[in-house]
């Protein structure tokens, strides 16, 4: 957050000088403006429970864990969210599911995962009891409902490195769907 | 001097004691955030006719990722003068979270005036962006979800649960909108009816624009004052007599977002249904979560806004929605309808995280 | 895929993050750009308590009123302290060893840091009198950019007592 500093004041230029002029700017009397950009390109240690979540995506599996009650948990917790007991073995589901709710982006944003309309969806894999965020590419919103079946469209193997964009999209079930498991 | 009604929580009874918001813009460039507070800080204080110096504590909520830049809240305290040293404090939370630390300070005895303020600017970021950083940073937040998205994805699952229509978003939106137009603070207000709203296209399917806050700069500040020194400042506090707040997992998939178990749990600790509620403040940014709130809340639910209790007579987050100050501004105006004599027994609810994922609930009511 | 299982498994997770921002300087920190632009130091002042802060954020710290006018200051001034800077860091583009002082303009009540070049670091002191170096107008803009660094002006040492209030 530092580049704030030569609008404030507070540590000029002279200790930044590859930023070279401030981009303030304004018309008339009006009050000085400026662009400007953070970035946070964070690393993060993801743990042994997500990690073996990560891993299976990068394998093309969809894994799960079990929590308190027996009920499976998707993605994994390391502590079960309602009980915060630690949640026990992991346990492959899916990849097939169920759509639990949907909204549909009629114009997605720059940082979204698709650059065409597309639908938020909340998908519950087949065996697990909670459900997923993620993108649902059905092209319309006329072919998308809540209780449709759904299946994950993992990149190809060689692309996938262990991050939930290694599921590019679900997908309708079936042999309608494109794509499948690299 | 006339008893202070029993609080449910707490061995000292507090009280609202003054209110006071800034206009709520779409963009405010002409002011930083200590400028912004400023004329909003002296206003509260300034209903009481007292100073600075008579502030025993001060708490504050605001979020440093809206403005972009390091330790905004610090400097706001500049807009309050922290000379001689102040006892002070600072939640990332909606400043209702703040109001409630500082309820939870008043308890201690040693101090009797608390100042609480929460300010936030939208103007200046991508709230479609800021907002997603506060998801699960490995399975959500790399996917960019934004809060229209995720409020789109509670509307659909109301609607597919048979619990609301796409009317009764409109309802919403129409009554909220209207009751703005007694609000002269309010940012968004208008009298149509919901078949006009209806007629607007999606933003995120199933919401349309009327069912979506306006992007807000504003400010607010509440004092409280505990026991006697609220009738030595205020003719009628606005007596907290119940106040609670919960939390659900972080796990968006793990919740039923047609349901809020946090505010029904707040609620119950609260003592929200041990009387009339005559008015109630929905920190509901979008017009379906009005719906779920008033279920939880034991409230009837009737989007018209026909029921005894008047829902959002403010017009609520609909019609204003200042991030980390809305939560506070509920509390405010239920709080400043008891203060001016029109009602005695008000709830004010707050939200914080992502659709309605933490919750606070807050009953207040006149000696 | 390696023999044991696990011995493969995900242990880091890149999360790239790029916020932008249209950043307002706000009504009072306005004229202080401006003024750098024009080769000016522009402060306010407490109504309250009458001191003289640059850069102005619109309020008094102390008072907490809004504080006024628009004080242009000269552009000399006292090290009220300083540290010297040995340590090479990433991105840093002045060369080693250099001074980060504190620099109380005359007429204000606060100090900003700044540099201090064109003298040894060595010889750097509390109380050492220095002037801006701004760089040529046609480069100046609304930003402390605006000014180069600050270097000694010749004038014989503050006294400790004019400017301990400030340290």
């Amino acid at each position: 957050m530092q580049r704030l500093g030569h609008v404030h004041g507070p540590c000029c230029r002279n200790f930044e000088r590859g930023g070279g002029r401030s981009g303030m700017s304004a018309a008339g009397d009006q009050v000085l403006t400026a662009e400007h950009v953070l970035e946070y390109p964070y690393s993060r240690s993801v743990g042994p429970v997500i990690g073996a979540f990560l891993t299976g995506l990068r394998d093309g599996r969809l894994l799960g864990c079990t929590g308190s009650g027996g009920r499976v948990i998707v993605p994994p917790t390391e502590y079960d969210p309602e009980t915060a007991e630690s949640t026990g073995e992991l346990v492959e589901v899916g990849p097939e599911g169920t759509v639990t709710a949907w909204a549909w982006v009629g114009r997605p944003a720059p940082q979204h995962p698709l650059d065409r309309p597309v639908a938020w969806g909340l998908v519950k894999p087949d065996g697990a009891d909670t459900a997923l965020l993620h993108v649902l590419d059905t092209g319309s919103p006329d072919t998308v409902s809540t209780g449709m079946r759904v299946r994950p469209d993992f990149l190809p193997e060689g692309e996938r490195v262990g991050r939930i964009g290694d599921i590019r999209a679900f997908v309708p079930a079936g042999p309608a769907g494109r794509g499948g498991v690299g | 001097m006339p008893a202070a009604p029993a609080p449910r929580q707490g061995r000292r009874p507090v009280a609202v004691v003054s209110f006071a918001q800034a206009p709520n813009v779409r963009r405010d460039t002409a002011h930083n955030e200590v400028e912004l507070l400023l004329p909003v800080i002296g206003e509260v204080l300034g209903n009481l006719g007292i100073t600075k110096d008579d502030i025993g504590f001060i708490c504050s909520g605001s979020t440093d990722y809206l403005i972009g830049g390091p330790f905004s809240f610090v400097a706001a305290l500049d807009a309050v003068g922290v000379w001689p040293p102040k006892s002070e404090s600072h939640v990332e939370m909606d400043a209702a979270w703040a109001l409630y630390e500082a309820w939870v300070r008043l308890q201690e005895g040693d101090v009797d005036t608390a100042l609480v303020y929460g300010f936030g600017k939208s103007s200046m970021g991508d709230l479609g962006k800021i907002l997603a950083l506060q998801l699960d940073p490995y399975v959500m937040a790399p996917l960019w979800p934004d809060p229209v998205s995720l409020a789109a994805l509670q509307a659909r699952a109301l609607l597919d649960h048979g619990l609301a229509t796409e009317r009764d978003f409109a309802e919403v939106a129409a009554r909220s909108r209207r009751s703005a137009l007694d609000n002269p603070k309010a940012q968004v207000a208008y009298d149509r009816s919901a078949d006009d709203l209806l007629g607007e296209d999606y933003v995120v399917a199933p919401l349309r624009r009327h069912a979506l806050p306006p992007l807000t700069d504003g400010a607010a500040a509440v004092m409280l004052a505990a026991g006697d020194r609220a009738f030595e400042l205020c003719e009628r506090p606005a007596w907290i007599t119940g106040i609670d707040h919960r939390v659900e997992t972080h796990a968006l998939g793990a919740r039923d977002l047609t349901s809020s178990p946090s505010t029904a749990k707040a609620a119950e600790v609260a003592g929200v249904s041990a009387g009339p509620v005559e008015v109630v403040e929905l920190h509901a940014p979008f017009a379906p979560q009005e719906l779920v709130l008033c279920r939880a809340l034991g409230l009837p639910v009737d989007p018209t806004g026909a029921g005894s209790t008047s829902v959002n007579p403010s017009g609520g987050p609909l019609a204003a929605n200042a991030l980390m100050a809305g939560g506070l501004i509920r509390i405010g105006e239920a709080a400043a309808r008891i203060i001016d004599g029109r009602v005695s027994r008000v709830v004010a609810h707050a939200t914080s995280g992502p659709v309605l994922q933490q919750n606070l609930v807050a009953v207040l009511e006149g000696a | 895929m390696a023999d044991r299982p696990g011995s493969d498994q995900v242990t880091t997770l890149d999360t790239p993050i790029r916020l932008d921002y249209h950043f307002s300087a706000g009504a009072a920190a306005t004229p202080y750009l401006r003024g750098l632009a024009e080769g000016k130091f522009v402060g306010q002042r407490c109504p309250v308590c009458r001191k003289v802060y640059i850069p102005p954020r619109g309020s008094c710290p102390t008072d907490g009123v809004a504080t006024e006018g628009a004080e242009v200051l000269a552009d000399k001034g006292t090290v009220t302290t300083y540290c010297v800077v040995n340590v090479p860091f990433a991105g840093q583009s002045i060369e080693i060893p250099y001074i980060c002082a504190q620099v109380l303009l005359d007429g204000a009540d606060i100090s900003f840091m700044s540099l201090i070049q064109e003298i040894p670091a060595d010889q750097v002191r509390m109380g050492l009198r220095v002037e801006a170096v701004w760089v040529p107008p046609e480069e100046r803009g609304p930003t402390l950019a605006s000014v180069e660094y600050f270097r000694p002006n010749g004038e014989p040492d503050a006294d400790y007592d004019s400017y301990k209030a400030y340290l």
